[in-house]
């Protein structure tokens, strides 16, 4: 196994808050290889996008406590000081967010914008920098790069606004894509297009990649290794078919039960989860799904351990459920309505 | 560009008769606001008042008299021929005279009440919830609080001698710029501090807020994703953001301060400029003058209000002038 690019062991974030301290992101630990995808889903609140931004050093706060490791090539990025991140932000590590309209500066061209984040790594003249702005535009597919980029960023479609963000990611060469919804706010022919794009650039920059959804439609498109997060914590952990074809986490059933499949028969009604997450700062007792799983048992208001359940050694889970039962019962959530007439 | 300037012109015209009418209605419906019973003395006659009337052009009555009236004084203002009801003096002169000692003012003050306050509100946005911003705030809120009057005597008495402590700087009056730069500069320190002192606890308290509200923005995030030194976001991304509002206060504020709006701080140091003859005129109830003096500071804070929306393009490129 090749030395891995982005190593983070037991990672958790806390934030201190007038009602009480949120736990975000509550022992995640993963694994990432250069050239690889990891996905990371789970509903709002799940600590989804507070472990992208902690990748970043962008949570940082006098509020904000951080337990374990983020290994980036062997370093810890947790022990940097914030001044010392920069020399990572942008530079190792590249971001994509959610929201293309309002993560682009309105008072900067695109050009501009793209140009400082070269020249804040780089010593390089504008010219250069200017040169390789517009290889970048053309790469992420905005016609007319020579033109556009003197464009300001709401003369811009959403999906060109998110390319251009991409453009920027990546503009100095990052080693690891860090893409916090990236699709969320985009129509869905456009996310396609920037599910390919980073897909394909990903190759073209030997980078890896950290994809953070709520939507398993796209990260079946791009995801090497999946990770379901619900309520800060890991809830289930496998390839893309371990948690397509055999999810063993009644909160995965739901999140794939809620999204229509061409692999499947036809529903009547997609299924929907009960309930809503929990609140970070006051968890429930044992499985934090327990109040909104429709299998729960008296053992599960005891934690179950993330470990490994099933033949497949990678894929792991937090359920108590016997496997043999959930292979048996999971379709009920999954297709509902479709198990008769199957 | 060109339709909206034309149109902004005119909307000025409307503005400048608007406020001139105002200022006319008011100044004729006060109780003892006609002139003529003021300058006829207390022993007049009917006939000694009418006679004034006439020669002040005040003998219309009505509703259309009115306006035949103020039409009249507004050509006479136009033309430069409004004379002043109680020495006829020039009012056109007499503003013309005043506007370098307001200029003097106004610019020097702007420039320290603009330039302390991003200082103060940036120092007090980055330090925000710490002791120097809660000093910082404090002093601002003594600053807004603290009436000009008594803080030009405060200076007045303290730094310049009044009490008998020797004084740092000369106790008023005005040298012209063109006369001797360094003794304008002397005489023009404590009023434009005065001057400016309320402007920049406000200007700090404003700009404060900004700050805190655009460092939550999407794209100072992504600023700072970018790998930027948190130097360079505060000034590129934050302040420019931040200034924008900051920009329309200024105009209108420095419009006013141009325009002879700061009566006080003029009359307190003794300062002839078009504040001082305001004040010199509504003390007289002289009408010419403080019609004169309303309409020039009226037509800057129009121009100036012109000149914030077309530096707002600038400032913002999302805003299109139409």
């Amino acid at each position: 196994m090749a030395e891995p690019l982005l190593e983070v062991n037991d990672l958790k974030v806390r934030f201190a808050t007038e009602d009480g301290i949120v736990r975000a992101v509550d022992g995640l630990s993963f694994k990432l290889e250069r050239g690889k995808v990891l996905g990371i889903v789970g509903e709002s609140g799940s600590g989804k996008s507070v472990t992208a931004m902690t990748l970043m050093g962008l949570t940082r706060g006098v509020n904000a406590a951080f337990e374990g490791e983020v290994l980036y090539k062997g370093t810890d990025l947790l022990k940097i000081s914030d001044s010392g991140m920069q020399e990572y932000r942008g530079n190792e590590l590249g971001m994509i967010f959610q929201d293309p309209m309002t993560s682009l500066n309105p008072v900067y061209r695109i050009g501009e914008q793209i140009v400082e984040a070269i020249q804040s790594h780089e010593k390089v003249d504008k010219r250069t920098a200017r040169a390789r702005t517009i290889e970048l535009l053309r790469q992420v597919g905005i016609p007319n790069p020579e033109a556009r980029i003197d464009s300001f960023p709401h003369e811009f479609s959403g999906g060109m606004r998110q390319r251009a963000m991409i453009a920027m990611a990546l503009s100095c060469n990052p080693s690891v894509l860090i893409a916090d919804e990236p699709t969320t706010a985009l129509d869905v022919t456009i996310q396609a297009q920037i599910v390919d794009l980073v897909n394909r650039l990903k190759d073209d920059f030997d980078s890896a990649v950290v994809f953070i959804t709520h939507d398993l439609g796209v990260i079946a498109e791009i995801a090497d290794e999946i990770i379901v997060m619900y309520a800060g914590r890991v809830v289930e952990r496998g390839t893309k078919r371990d948690i397509f074809y055999d999810p063993q986490m009644p909160y995965t059933w739901g999140l794939l039960g809620s999204i229509p499949r061409l692999d499947r028969p036809r529903v009547e009604r997609l299924h929907t989860i009960d309930g809503a997450p929990p609140s970070l700062i006051n968890l429930p007792e044992g499985c934090k799904f327990r109040p909104r799983c429709p299998h729960a048992f008296d053992k599960c208001r005891e934690e179950p351990p993330l470990e490994n359940r099933v033949e497949e050694p990678g894929h792991l889970d937090r359920c108590w459920l016997d496997v043999d039962f959930k292979r048996e019962h999971r379709d009920e959530t999954i297709s509902p309505g479709s198990v008769e007439a199957a | 560009m060109g339709a909206f300037i034309v149109r902004r012109l005119f909307g000025m015209i409307l503005v400048l008769v608007a406020v001139s009418l105002i200022v006319y209605f008011i100044f004729i419906v006060i109780p003892g606001g006609n002139p003529a019973i003021r300058i006829a003395g207390r022993t007049a006659t009917q006939a000694n008042i009418r006679s004034i009337e006439v020669t002040l052009g005040l003998n219309h009555h009505g509703f259309f008299g009115f306006l035949w009236q103020w039409w009249d004084m507004m050509k006479a203002l136009f033309t430069g021929s409004l004379v002043s009801y109680y020495d006829g003096t020039n009012v056109v002169q007499q503003i013309k005279e005043g506007i370098p000692v307001t200029f003097s003012l106004a610019i020097g003050a702007g420039i320290i009440w603009m330039g302390f306050g991003i200082i103060v509100g940036t120092i007090s946005a980055i330090k925000a919830g710490q002791v120097s911003d809660r000093v910082i705030t404090a002093l601002a809120l003594i600053g807004i609080s603290l009436p000009v009057a008594w803080l030009g005597l405060l200076f007045r008495y303290f730094l310049a001698g009044e009490k008998g402590w020797p004084a740092i700087f000369p106790d008023g009056g005005y040298v012209p710029l063109t006369t001797n730069p360094a003794q304008w500069f002397y005489h023009m320190i404590l009023p434009w501090f005065t001057l400016a002192i309320l402007f920049i606890g406000f200007y700090g308290r404003v700009l404060r807020s900004n700050i805190l509200d655009t460092i939550n923005e999407d794209f100072v995030r992504t600023a700072k994703a970018k790998g930027l030194t948190s130097g360079r976001i505060l000034r590129k991304h934050v302040l420019r953001a931040s200034l924008i509002p900051i920009v329309t206060l200024f105009g209108l504020d420095f419009a006013a301060v141009l325009g002879g709006g700061a009566i006080i701080t003029e009359v307190v140091y003794s300062l002839p400029g078009v504040g001082f003859y305001a004040a010199r005129s509504i003390s007289q109830q002289d009408l010419p003058p403080l019609m004169g003096v309303t309409l020039f500071g009226a037509m800057f804070i129009v121009v100036f209000t012109l000149i914030v929306d077309i530096a707002y393009a600038y400032l913002d490129p999302r805003i299109r002038l139409s």
